[in-house]
């Protein structure tokens, strides 16, 4: 067992829930969510922990829908060779927010956008939450639920039809448009769908 | 120049749990520039995009102020297809997702999956498995280095180290029957052994390969034209590149010695005497030093494989893990019980969870396999190296000319199937 | 004969000399065409130098796209067979190889560049995503890329061998000197059926996308 499970729950006390060894080695802490920016926090910076590198970021819902929805993140300690996997559980049927960990380590931008675009958890306090994988328009769902079927929830000819109606220049991020220069010149239309916040559908595309 | 900011209301993607659309206002500040700032689109159907990605170019005149890229072209469905399948059946899916270095894919999986179900794996598999991930590193970095090549203007490293792919293709051929899908591993084991003929044909490849390495070395290395358009181009620091989770070559090359194969070993790799190539200022010049001499590391490391293959079944005993052989499936009743569980339901993985990270030729590909008892995984995660490897790229092209950005691109090493998976 | 067999020296099996040409009254795609002589020559002609310089427009998406290369590069060389210059800009192009899985997030991608490309063009599906789908029977994935665009030849394969690749562009060059500068009905059917941008009736596009056979463990969880 990790060492840093012991830390954590002398530290953090009530917030850490229970930790186990996995088959792969691996120790798992359990932390409640409204203290995940803390933790997470205290496990990069602190001196004997150090864990720098930041693994992958994922979700998993499992079949059985009393468990709870679990938010995973891989760490490691590059120094002292250490892995630690940090899970956050929400409840699938509620709302479903974690706290960003951009601000810590910059590879959790692009992860925690899958997260979103395959599960619809929202991270609050990323830079620019939008979907990664699929199209931004994207109407069928989160894909990796599970009450979102293999094939899609549409018929495959409507599938064909709204994916060959996405305008790919239309979607533009937030970024983008913040150009804020060359908003001047973004066309009198687009400006005002910019204003009134339809995003993605460009008159005619319809 | 006044900075003037301006305020946006524009709606996000994101919605919230009653599915209405959540708004943020956003307030962004004008750059303080001169001159008209110009936004062009590269992608997603783009030569030197090595693949279907798209990047969103803002430039000053020629200099790249910045870039968003646009992934998900490519998506297909990987992860929610796996929770469909049983665990064998994933593996003709794994080779894919990186089509570059198709076996190491399969061995990354394996791996994950033996280790999920407690199974340890026969010696012969073992060594078996190194051969066919060090063949796959090189097949992937050939790739690599033809396509950066023809990126940067020379077109005949692309012949030469298609060539040598050619020569891999056809060993993988001899062994799986597939040049490209190999579908090389099975859980507990490999779906067949080496032909006769294959320990020397792979024999006679590390003795010829380095001669090809010398040209392609003799040509880019010393090349005016190479150095002037790698050298100090998209440098990012070994801080910058540990916190953006680079893996593989790009984190070497930025000076952070981390080689999965080292620091967390798997397959016997710590028995094996390779060296791991660490590069120092963190451009492109140093991913393609570092790339090339893993080429050669990877040569090494197979004669070593070759010298050591002990003979020995390559699949477990366990009936309940590996199909029994036709001939005893057909005849023996307890044997055709066996053979009828694991095509009709499959093999049941115990309640639990396993991550394996494998050091693929892009970077750590990990393997993340959710059980819940049954048949197929409740949830497959590929941690995918080139997927977090590429979100570096707006990072490093900051300031660098377009030109620059093509190389920039081509340094990350990128597929686009493990990308969108 | 004698004047011939000079000219038979130099041609290879599979290419329609002259004297065959002359001889003949049905080319074009309908059995009942008719053509005058000067026409046929006219059309043999203009085939013969679409079919053996046809510029590949490679999009190449996923592992169709590495067996692609390795047909370009030097053991399986497809400049052997005209495709000498691969054409990146749609616009100078006039064969689509469609190299590679297509998910919908593309496909307004290729309807684009399919619209793009002048006249003549064909389109080859190569391997078995783009053709059907292939394994991928998921949300995310077009079944078949002649739900979007018109399909002159399938290849199927996953990946297709070179050479598998390499026969069905032969059988794009037959097809190609079947064809007739004459025939009115050509490339008709290349303009969207519906302001939604199908092709294809819905229904159609409903049917052709199936599931293959009749296992239902594909799409069953646990």
């Amino acid at each position: 067992m990790n060492p840093t499970a012991r830390a954590l729950e002398a530290t953090f006390g009530n917030a850490i829930g229970r930790a186990s060894e996995l088959r792969d080695g691996w120790t798992s802490v359990t932390v409640r969510a409204d203290r995940l920016r803390d933790v997470m926090a205290w496990l990069r910076d602190t001196p004997e922990q150090r864990y720098n590198y930041l693994v992958d970021i994922t979700a998993v819902e499992y079949r059985d829908r009393e468990r709870p929805l679990e938010v995973v993140y891989l760490l490691r300690s590059l120094e002292r060779k250490s892995n630690l996997r940090v899970k956050v559980e929400l409840d699938p049927r509620g709302e479903l927010a974690v706290d960003s960990v951009t601000p810590l380590w910059a590879g959790a931008d692009w992860l925690e956008r899958e997260v979103f675009d395959m599960f619809g958890i929202v991270f609050a306090g990323h830079p620019d939450l939008r979907r990664i994988l699929m199209w931004e328009t994207y109407s069928e769902g989160y894909p990796l639920r599970k009450d979102f079927p293999l094939r899609g929830r549409f018929s495959r000819a409507e599938q064909v039809r709204q994916a060959l109606n996405v305008n790919p220049e239309a979607n533009y991020s937030l970024e983008e448009l913040s150009i804020a220069e060359s908003y001047d010149e973004l066309p009198a239309d687009m400006r005002e769908r910019l204003r009134r916040g339809e995003r993605g559908k460009v008159a005619g595309s319809e | 120049m006044t900075k003037r900011t301006v305020e946006l209301e524009l709606a996000t993607p994101g919605v919230d749990a009653q599915g209405q659309p959540a708004r943020l206002p956003l307030v962004a500040d004008e750059p303080v520039l001169g001159g008209e700032h110009l936004l062009i689109n590269l992608g997603p159907q783009h030569p030197a995009t090595h693949g279907v990605l798209r990047l969103v170019v803002e430039l000053d005149g020629e200099t790249v102020v910045r870039v968003i890229p646009h992934v998900g072209y490519l998506h297909s469905g990987f992860e929610k297809l796996g929770e469909y399948r049983h665990y064998n059946q994933i593996i003709p899916l794994t080779d894919r997702t990186d089509y570059l270095s198709p076996m190491a894919n399969n061995v990354g999986f394996a791996l994950a999956a033996e280790r999920l179900m407690g199974i340890e794996i026969t010696p012969r598999c073992t060594v078996l498995r190194v051969i066919a991930c060090e063949m796959s590193r090189i097949i992937s970095h050939m790739v690599w280095l033809g396509t950066t090549a023809i990126d940067l203007g020379a077109f005949t490293p692309f012949l030469w180290a298609f060539q040598e792919r050619e020569r891999i293709y056809n060993l993988q051929e001899m062994w799986t029957g597939a040049r490209l899908t190999t579908s090389l591993t099975r859980v507990g084991g490999l779906m067949a052994d080496i032909p006769d003929g294959f320990v020397d044909a792979l024999r006679h490849f590390t003795q010829t390969f380095p001669n090809t390495l010398y040209e392609i070395d003799r040509v880019l290395t010393r090349n005016a034209i190479w150095a002037g358009r790698t050298q100090g181009i998209g440098v990012l620091t070994a801080e910058e590149a540990i916190n953006y989770s680079l893996s593989g070559p790009m984190l070497r090359a930025s000076g952070v010695p981390w080689d999965m194969r080292k620091d967390q070993p798997y397959l016997g790799y710590e028995t094996y005497d390779f060296e791991v190539p660490v590069g120092e200022h963190g451009d492109v010049y140093d991913r393609f030093l570092v790339r090339l001499e893993e080429c050669h590391q990877a040569n090494k490391i197979l004669i070593q494989a070759l010298d050591r293959l002990p003979d020995g079944p390559i699949n477990v005993s366990d009936p309940r893990v590996i199909l029994p052989p036709k001939s005893r499936a057909m005849s023996d009743m307890e044997a055709m019980i066996f053979h009828f569980k694991q095509v009709m339901e499959g093999v049941k993985a115990p309640v639990g969870e396993a991550y394996v990270g494998v050091e693929n030729p892009k970077g750590e590909l990990g393997n993340y396999l959710v059980s819940d008892g049954t048949a197929k995984p409740v949830r497959w995660r590929i941690r995918p190296p080139a997927f977090i490897n590429l979100a570096s790229i707006s990072k490093m092209s900051e300031g660098h000319l377009l030109s620059d950005l093509i190389a920039i691109n081509a340094s990350v090493d990128i597929v686009m199937g493990e990308v969108d998976r | 004969m004698a004047s011939t067999i000079s000219l038979d020296a130099f041609l290879l099996d599979g290419v329609i000399d002259v004297k065959h040409v002359l001889e003949t009254k049905e080319i074009a795609g309908s059995p009942n065409y008719h053509l005058t002589s000067w026409k046929r020559l006219v059309d043999w002609a203009v085939n013969q130098s679409r079919a053996n310089s046809l510029w590949p427009m490679p999009f190449g998406t996923a592992c169709c796209a590495i067996e692609f290369m390795a047909t370009a590069a030097s053991r399986y060389d497809i400049a052997r067979f005209g495709m000498e210059r691969q054409a990146f800009s749609p616009r100078q192009a006039d064969v689509l190889i469609c190299a590679g899985r297509l998910p919908f997030k593309l496909a307004p991608v290729i309807r684009r560049i399919y619209d793009q490309m002048p006249q003549p063009k064909w389109v080859i599906s190569m391997g078995a995503c783009a053709s059907s789908g292939g394994i991928f029977d998921n949300y995310a994935m077009v079944q078949g890329i002649d739900t979007i665009v018109p399909v002159d030849v399938y290849v199927p394969g996953c990946p297709p061998r070179p050479e598998g690749l390499l026969y069905g562009i032969l059988l794009l060059h037959k097809k190609i000197k079947g064809e007739s500068l004459f025939d009115a009905m050509r490339r008709r059917d290349e303009q969207p059926l519906d302001e939604h941008g199908l092709r294809l009736p819905p229904a159609e596009i409903d049917e052709v996308s199936e599931p293959f056979g009749n296992s239902v463990h594909q799409f069953r969880s646990a």
